[in-house]
């Protein structure tokens, strides 16, 4: 297998990086661009981009900023948030970005993954899962559906899903480390990758997700201090996880 | 400043490789000009697209007849992902396609735990960690490098295949183009 990622996860609304709190109040963190290349140059091994705003002068602000990311960045990313068809999927891919991540499109219309990862290819297309209580999370993780979390990810893998990326709503924002029993769950059902995301706190935490699974998606912890990812990285590895060599 | 064409396979992103080449300082079109093909300093095929629809659309344009005429011409092709894949006599996906028999050798499906395969690796014997995003591999007698036992390069004559990602492996990546490109 290839060696384990750490992914810095931005989420991006009219053009600027912001930090919620509490899903209420939003603040600036900063100039996409700006970020990208300092996680970048940090290690990163890649980066996600997850639109928030959700609305079509926000899309069009996106666009300009995975172009502009695209012209900088020397690592792969991927941008999700209101992808909801293969035009949406299409503009962000032709903008520049590696992949998209499907959400909620991807729950009510399923074929929409199958669609992208014809004219893509799979390792193009992650399917984003917010799990909660053993079923899966629309809305941010508010509404709950009936469908069962891992069933739903066997089903987006046989799709032609190349990544899942797999949130856990109990976990996420509170820093006391990853879900790593639903984790290993989603991971021994399916054949694709995994992300684990949401509960991150500390390298300990990461390293704990990235001896089950492929990749761990990271925010607070590194957007609290930027310029920490390279001893991160490290202490990472101090626990046992092999990294990608980088040269700094 | 000599001129790298990058061609064009009528679809997908070929945004990065050119941000990647802009930073080297090269400057790059992107065409499927067969004229263009034959001339330039330098050719490079990006890993974009299918390769049913990539193959039809180089044949269509006269672009394939071009870079065979390179080849034999000794001219300088670096082909990335599913442009090196292209390369070799026949390829497994979208039901099987023919190649260009640049390279003895053909493509198939991985059979390895999880695929596809995603993330950095380290090719020897090169003892660098590249970036990788792939679902087929090439078997050739060509290989140059490997990584995890899969094949991670081909060379022959003028034409270089790489399975990874230069454009998206950081300081490694763009260190590795510049070597590519340095004679061009």
């Amino acid at each position: 297998m290839p060696l384990a990622r750490l992914i810095p996860c931005l989420d991006v609304s009219g053009g600027r990086v912001v930090k919620g709190v509490s899903f209420v109040e939003l603040r600036d963190m900063g100039d996409p661009v700006e970020l990208a290349q300092y996680y970048s140059d940090g290690g990163a091994d890649e980066l996600v981009f997850l639109d928030i705003s959700a609305t079509p002068e926000g899309q069009q602000t996106m666009t300009s900023v995975i172009e502009k990311v695209a012209d900088v960045l020397e690592i792969p990313f991927t941008v999700g948030g209101g992808v909801r068809s293969v035009d949406d999927a299409a503009r962000i891919i032709e903008s520049g970005a590696d992949r998209v991540s499907l959400n909620s499109a991807a729950l009510s219309n399923p074929s929409l993954i199958s669609a992208i990862a014809e004219k893509f290819g799979s390792q193009a297309v992650v399917v984003a899962i917010d799990a909660g209580d053993g079923v899966v999370h629309t809305h941010g993780g508010r509404n709950a559906t009936d469908i069962e979390t891992v069933a739903w990810a066997i089903e987006a893998a046989s799709r032609g899903a190349g990544e899942i990326l797999l949130t856990s709503i109990k976990m996420d924002g509170h820093r006391q480390g990853f879900d790593l029993e639903l984790t290993k769950k989603v991971r021994d059902a399916v054949s694709v990758p995994v992300i684990a995301s949401g509960g991150a706190g500390s390298a300990e935490h990461v390293a704990e997700a990235l001896r089950i699974t492929d990749a761990a998606l990271v925010a607070s912890i590194v957007h609290e201090n930027p310029a920490g990812l390279p001893g991160l990285r490290k202490e990472i590895e101090a626990c046992g996880i092999s990294l990608r060599p980088t040269r700094i | 400043m000599s001129q790298v064409v990058v061609v064009d396979y009528g679809a997908g992103n070929t945004r990065s490789v050119r941000a990647a080449l802009r930073h080297l300082g090269y400057d790059s079109v992107v065409s499927s000009e067969p004229h263009l093909i034959r001339s330039s300093d330098f050719v490079l095929l990006p890993g974009v697209g299918s390769a049913r629809s990539a193959m039809a659309h180089l044949n269509s344009t006269g672009a394939e007849d071009a870079l065979r005429d390179r080849f034999s011409e000794h001219g300088p092709i670096l082909g990335i992902c599913l442009g090196m894949q292209l390369a070799l006599e026949h390829s497994e996906e979208d039901g099987g396609v023919s190649g260009r028999g640049l390279l003895r050798g053909k493509v198939e499906k991985m059979q390895i735990d999880r695929v596809p395969r995603l993330g950095w690796s380290v090719v020897e014997p090169w003892n660098e960690a590249f970036y990788f995003a792939h679902s087929f591999a090439c078997l050739s007698e060509d290989v140059v490098a490997t990584s995890e036992g899969i094949t991670a390069a081909i060379h022959r004559g003028s034409f270089l295949g790489v399975q990874f990602h230069p454009e998206k492996s950081g300081p490694a990546g763009l260190s590795f183009l510049e070597k590519c490109l340095s004679p061009a």
